[in-house]
């Protein structure tokens, strides 16, 4: 039997790999610590992105339930209750299927220091005299399901109320600061009129009809501003850039420093590595063998330690729920949602983060190389 | 045959610090023979041999090697009239640290990519002809001055060249060890290989094994003898 003959540019290319990594492991020390430090800063910055594409993933996931429009009604820009009567109203503007008053509000709880979303569901499940309750709001109450509730009403008594039970960790994105209770403890605690609500929640069968039947209603309810479920994923969109803008921007300064230290250290070669490359040259080896070698160099530092960052960045987001990065990219009260995130593997995420680490890094490898490759080998008699 | 046509070498040309190395040598080198560059320091005799051996391009003048005119060569091809035709032993040997003497032997075929298990045999069976087989797993930085030679002279036929050019090969050595180099340069011109070495020995220039002197001096030939 015949033995197939490896082509001698892969046998080429291997002995040029093999010599690669006895390079590395001669300058163990420096390579392992530059590793390091590479690796860390491809996990914090996959960390943050991962962290904030999941997040966003969460958000529109929730909002897929959200109305197609809401309807507030405004008292010289500020949000202002709305009449009952506006609901039928609204629900005869064509292409509206259903309109429904919403109640909700927020109530800074004195005893814990936080915000809770109070909000009446469609159908509440619970009986008068019961909430039921976000995970954040359990936690920073040490409400159990059977616990008495207090909470301060309007009119300054205090209302005992029950804790039923509370919501899954799992959906809890937004609803960690969420109390359901029903209408009437609503009306009674935020001390609301029969007549009124907090917004109407539309919906509109025909997602192309949206923008036109908001226009409408500004048309003909002028003390009103219609908010489409664009604009409010749009606003979830901006809340989440700008927290992964603003740790992306605190990161910047840490990819910086390692650009610096990464520059110094691949650029500035030892004079034991210019000797090395006169040498090679002087045996016979050519220019592009040389920079081949240190390609394959900056490759093997720089994708090793992008793949060790990026496994790092996906263990801590998504089996470690980020603990570093929680408390500045979760939430907006001072609730943190307890939850595991879904993962989520994005192309564009992976090149998005090998561009911005390994492609700098083989250059910056290269390009000094180069310079001294460039030199004539008779250099090294001379040496 | 290598032919040398009124070659000229000037490093820094037209600075303050222009200095002519070699300065019109016009020079035949015979095929199969052991041809001895001498002269003191500073005579050209190291610029001659990287001129000869595509290492380096003459400011002037034209080089041939065998039936090519090189002078003109762009670098690829002159790389590669290099790596096929000569193996270089230089004064300070030059192995690569932290690489094993095997290794370091096979070091100038790599960008040839032969098979693997030939270049290791060959390599080993080199480093056996010259005494130091059993010091082939040794890395470089730990082997003495005579075993660095014979390593370094290993690694000049790993690509089995015609010509073997080597700089200074006997200054580090004593004289029994480099009587015993001249006794590889008598083996290696009795397998027909071209030696052209530049020494201020005199165990080299003396040595029956030579069958030319050529002496240089501030750059030009100025005896030769046969």
């Amino acid at each position: 039997m015949r033995r197939l003959r490896t082509p001698p540019w892969l046998e080429r290319q291997r002995y040029l790999l093999d010599f690669t990594l006895s390079s590395l492991g001669r300058r163990r020390g420096r390579n392992l610590a530059l590793l390091a430090l590479y690796a860390l800063v491809v996990f914090m910055l996959a960390s943050v992105l991962m962290f904030t594409q999941a997040l966003r993933g969460e958000a529109l996931r929730i909002l897929e339930g959200a109305p197609d429009v809401v309807v507030q009604r405004m008292v010289a820009g500020r949000h202002d209750l709305i009449p009952g009567d506006r609901v039928e109203q609204l629900s005869r503007v064509r292409g509206v299927q259903e309109a429904r008053g919403r109640l909700w509000g927020y109530y800074y709880d004195t005893y814990t220091q936080a915000n809770f979303t109070f909000l009446v569901p469609d159908r509440f499940w619970g009986k008068p005299g019961e909430v039921v309750i976000g995970e954040g709001v359990a936690r920073a109450r040490f409400a159990q399901p059977g616990d008495p509730f207090p909470m301060q009403a309007a009119d300054g008594s205090v209302e005992i109320l029950e804790v039923r039970e509370t919501i899954a960790a799992s959906s809890a994105l937004v609803s960690s600061d969420l109390v359901l209770l029903s209408e009437a403890d609503f009306r009674h605690l935020f001390s609301v009129p029969r007549d009124l609500y907090t917004d109407i929640a539309l919906t509109v069968p025909n997602g192309k009809e949206v923008p036109m039947v908001a226009a409408k209603i500004r048309g003909q309810m002028p003390d009103t501003r219609p908010i489409t479920h664009a604009e409010i994923a749009r606003t979830y969109e901006a809340i989440l850039d700008w927290r992964s803008g603003l740790a992306v921007l605190v990161l910047a300064s840490a990819v910086l420093s390692f650009g610096i230290v990464a520059w110094d250290k691949a650029s500035g070669l030892s004079a034991d590595e210019r000797r090395e490359i006169g040498i090679l040259k002087a045996i016979g080896w050519d220019t592009t063998e040389v920079l081949a070698v240190k390609a394959w160099e900056g490759a093997v530092i720089s994708l090793s330690a992008f793949l060790v960052g990026l496994l790092l960045a996906y263990a801590h987001v998504f089996v470690a729920r980020a603990p570093l990065l929680a408390p500045v990219l979760k939430g907006w009260s001072v609730l943190y949602p307890d939850f595991r995130l879904t993962p989520t593997g994005s192309p564009f995420l992976v090149a998005t983060l090998f561009l911005l680490t390994v492609v700098p890094y083989t250059v910056a490898t290269v390009v000094p190389a180069w310079r001294a490759a460039t030199a004539d080998p008779d250099a090294v008699m001379r040496s | 045959m290598i032919r040398l046509e009124d070659v000229r070498k000037v490093f820094h040309q037209g600075r303050p610090d222009e200095l002519v190395a070699v300065d019109g040598v016009s020079l035949d080198i015979s095929d199969k023979q052991v041809t001895v560059l001498r002269g003191p320091s500073g005579s050209g005799k190291t610029s001659v041999l990287a001129l000869v051996g595509c290492m380096a391009r003459p400011t002037s003048g034209r080089i041939h090697v065998g039936d090519r005119e090189v002078t003109s060569l762009p670098e690829h091809f002159l790389t590669e009239v290099r790596r096929r035709t000569f193996g270089f032993v230089f004064q300070e040997f030059h192995l690569v640290r932290g690489l094993t003497a095997l290794e370091n032997v096979m070091l100038p075929a790599y960008p040839l990519g032969g098979s693997r298990k030939q270049l290791l045999s060959r390599a080993q069976a080199l480093l056996e002809r010259f005494g130091v087989g059993g010091r082939a797993r040794e890395r470089a930085d730990w082997l003495s001055g005579g075993e660095s030679q014979r390593v370094a002279i290993a690694r000049a036929l790993v690509n089995d060249p015609m010509v073997v050019v080597a700089d200074e090969p006997t200054a580090h050595l004593d004289s029994k060890l480099s009587a015993s180099f001249m006794g590889v340069v008598d083996a290696l011109r009795s397998e027909g290989r071209t030696v052209l070495i530049a020494s201020h020995d005199p165990i080299v220039h003396e040595s029956e094994v030579v069958d030319r002197v050529v002496t240089l001096r501030d750059g030009r030939i100025v005896d030769e003898a046969l």
